[in-house]
């Protein structure tokens, strides 16, 4: 069970003068269960990946197969694709529509044409993922605040049952409780359910804190896919491309600069605190 | 509008003061029906001098946006009043003297940017405001060079990075020559070196052309340089301060939904595990310096054991 991109190449208006390679010789096997970070600057090609993954663009050539299935085959479900792979984009509340916020989780496994108590169940269920109290359930969603509107919109990919789960920047906007919030609900869900989760993030924090495997993008190609700390200890490749490392991996930096024996690699606060403690015990001895 | 008489304006208010400045906003059902009253801004006072860079921090909800929008009389006081620049903005001849001397930037730079070429863009502000044609060029020219984006007059904005576009939006504002500029979250769209870019053009602004800078974010390492931060929480101002003694205060910073930079909370966390640091360390610097004193003392303690 796993999602391959292989040789994936897309071109936008190949046959005009403006022709755009946003995506060049993409090779990634996806697994089951990775907590995987996809980060890379505006423009560097991660939404327009992002959108292959379940379909939503057909690469200019290569292939993406779910499953071992190629997706682009004539026969292939697409419409069951789409509910295996769910994709939550950027700002999803500004596609709340419904005149609660149940009705509006409801939405998704109604088209997949589920029975009304089959549907309910799974509404509630991935509401409840979300963690979103009961109490919000019938109010109308633009009366709730930012963050717990996103919620609301993840839970309707949620309710759809996917195996991977794509947020683009669910963030974005939030403040930095709510931030965590988010994350720690998606880690929780990931930890009980074992689903995929593919996060795209600006914030190198987040992705540090948070993922197993990262990807970085850089002018349509994959410039980095490892670990976080292999990824990070590129820092100075990364603000080439218009990124950087987390804070913490340039405090440690700046400590070993001053001969305080760290070692550089810790990229979480919790990292870093028990390295220089590590550090310092060390000199006690 | 109704001008309230009472609240006479004083001397030698700043750039921008607000007195006890209530907004309240009228929930409706569906059918237009009072379903209930919200008071978004309760009891506000600030008092922004000329120059000065300040920050406002505040978690979704808690009043900072609705608080800004004040600022350029896109939202009237409920109750209070606001002054930019010694004008009460509950004056209606005064409206447009106040918008063009409090510039505003917002969150999306998709939705501000309106011309075909990055120079027309800029050039809009000034146009409408019935700036001669000659001095309206100067205008573009200046205020491209002080965001550093010259080099890009003559682009389509769309084929623009997001941090490029945000200093367009800036260099917008500028070009009216306004006093203050108000940044309502201009970074959280922005990948890390858009950020930086936009960031270190505001920074720019304050101190080479000297504008008033009033910056909302929810990125607390942005704002470690202000000359000072309001933290607002349920429409009031519940923490005023400079950044260092904002952040010091790591665990009330928390029950507001909010954080601190990572190395200060790094900083925190190492004081709570018995190093001695001291308090509210707002750069690497001040860390990298503070531990390796820390690490020196140790040294000495353990040669003369």
């Amino acid at each position: 069970m796993s999602l391959i991109l292989d040789h994936v190449n897309y071109i936008y208006g190949g046959d005009t003068a403006l022709a755009v390679h946003a995506l060049k010789d993409i090779n990634l096997v996806i697994p089951d269960g990775q907590f995987i970070g996809l980060i890379g600057h505006t423009g560097s090609g991660k939404s327009t990946l992002v959108q292959h993954l379940n379909g939503l663009i057909k690469p200019t050539s290569g292939g993406v197969y779910f499953n071992g299935e190629d997706i682009h085959a004539e026969d292939y479900d697409k419409k069951k694709l789409r509910s295996k792979v769910g994709l939550v984009f950027q700002y999803p509340e500004h596609q709340l529509f419904e005149i609660d916020v149940f009705t509006d989780v409801c939405f998704g496994p109604k088209n997949l044409g589920l029975s009304r108590k089959e549907t309910e169940l799974r509404a509630y269920a991935a509401l409840k993922q979300v963690g979103l109290e009961d109490e919000y359930f019938y109010q109308s969603p633009f009366d709730l605040s930012g963050g717990q509107k996103r919620r609301v919109a993840i839970a309707g990919v949620l309710a759809m049952k996917p195996e991977i789960l794509v947020l683009d920047e669910p963030t974005a906007g939030l403040d930095p409780k709510g931030r965590d919030e988010i994350l720690d609900q998606v880690a929780k869900l990931k930890e009980e359910t074992g689903i995929t989760v593919i996060l795209v993030s600006h914030s190198m924090e987040d992705v540090a804190k948070y993922v197993e495997r990262i990807i970085v993008m850089n002018k349509g190609s994959v410039l980095y896919d490892d670990a976080p700390k292999e990824v990070f200890r590129h820092y100075r490749e990364l603000e080439q491309v218009g990124l950087a490392a987390p804070q913490v991996t340039y405090i440690m930096e700046a400590l070993r600069a001053k001969g305080l024996p760290v070692a550089a690699d810790a990229t979480t606060i919790e990292e870093a605190k028990q390295e220089i403690l590590r550090a310092l015990g060390k000199e006690r001895r | 509008m109704i001008v309230n008489r009472f609240l006479q304006k004083d001397n030698n208010m700043g750039i921008i003061k607000t007195d006890k400045l209530v907004f309240e906003y009228i929930r409706r059902d569906e059918e237009g029906n009072v379903e209930g009253i919200t008071r978004a801004v309760d009891e506000v006072d600030i008092d922004v001098k000329q120059g000065d860079f300040v920050a406002i921090l505040g978690h979704n909800g808690s009043g900072k946006s609705t608080l800004a929008k004040h600022i350029n009389a896109i939202l009237y006081p409920t109750e209070g009043a606001v002054w930019v620049d010694g004008m009460n903005t509950a004056d209606e001849k005064d409206i447009w003297n106040i918008r063009q001397e409090a510039g505003m930037v917002f969150q999306n730079p998709d939705n501000q940017i309106i011309g075909q070429v990055v120079e027309e863009d800029v050039g809009f502000g000034p146009e409408n405001m019935g700036v001669p044609t000659e001095e309206i060029w100067q205008r573009v020219e200046e205020s491209l060079k002080a965001v550093g984006m010259y080099e890009f007059r003559k682009h389509s904005p769309n084929k623009l990075s997001g941090g490029q576009k945000q200093r367009v939006s800036i260099a917008g504002v500028i070009a009216m020559h306004p006093k203050c500029i108000i940044l309502d979250e201009p970074t959280a769209m922005l990948d890390p070196n858009g950020r930086k870019e936009v960031v270190r053009a505001v920074r720019a602004l304050n101190d080479v052309e000297g504008i008033t800078i009033v910056l909302i974010t929810h990125y607390m390492e942005e704002i470690i340089h202000a000359d000072k931060v309001f933290v607002m929480d349920k429409g009031k101002v519940a923490m005023e301060g400079t950044p260092r003694e904002i952040f010091s205060q790591v665990e009330k910073l928390k029950e507001l939904r909010l954080d601190v930079p990572q190395v200060t909370l790094l900083a925190h966390e190492l004081q709570k595990s018995g190093i001695d640091l001291p308090d509210g360390i707002l750069t690497i610097d001040e860390l990298v310096q503070a531990l390796s004193r820390v690490s020196q003392v140790m040294q000495k303690c353990k040669e003369r054991r």
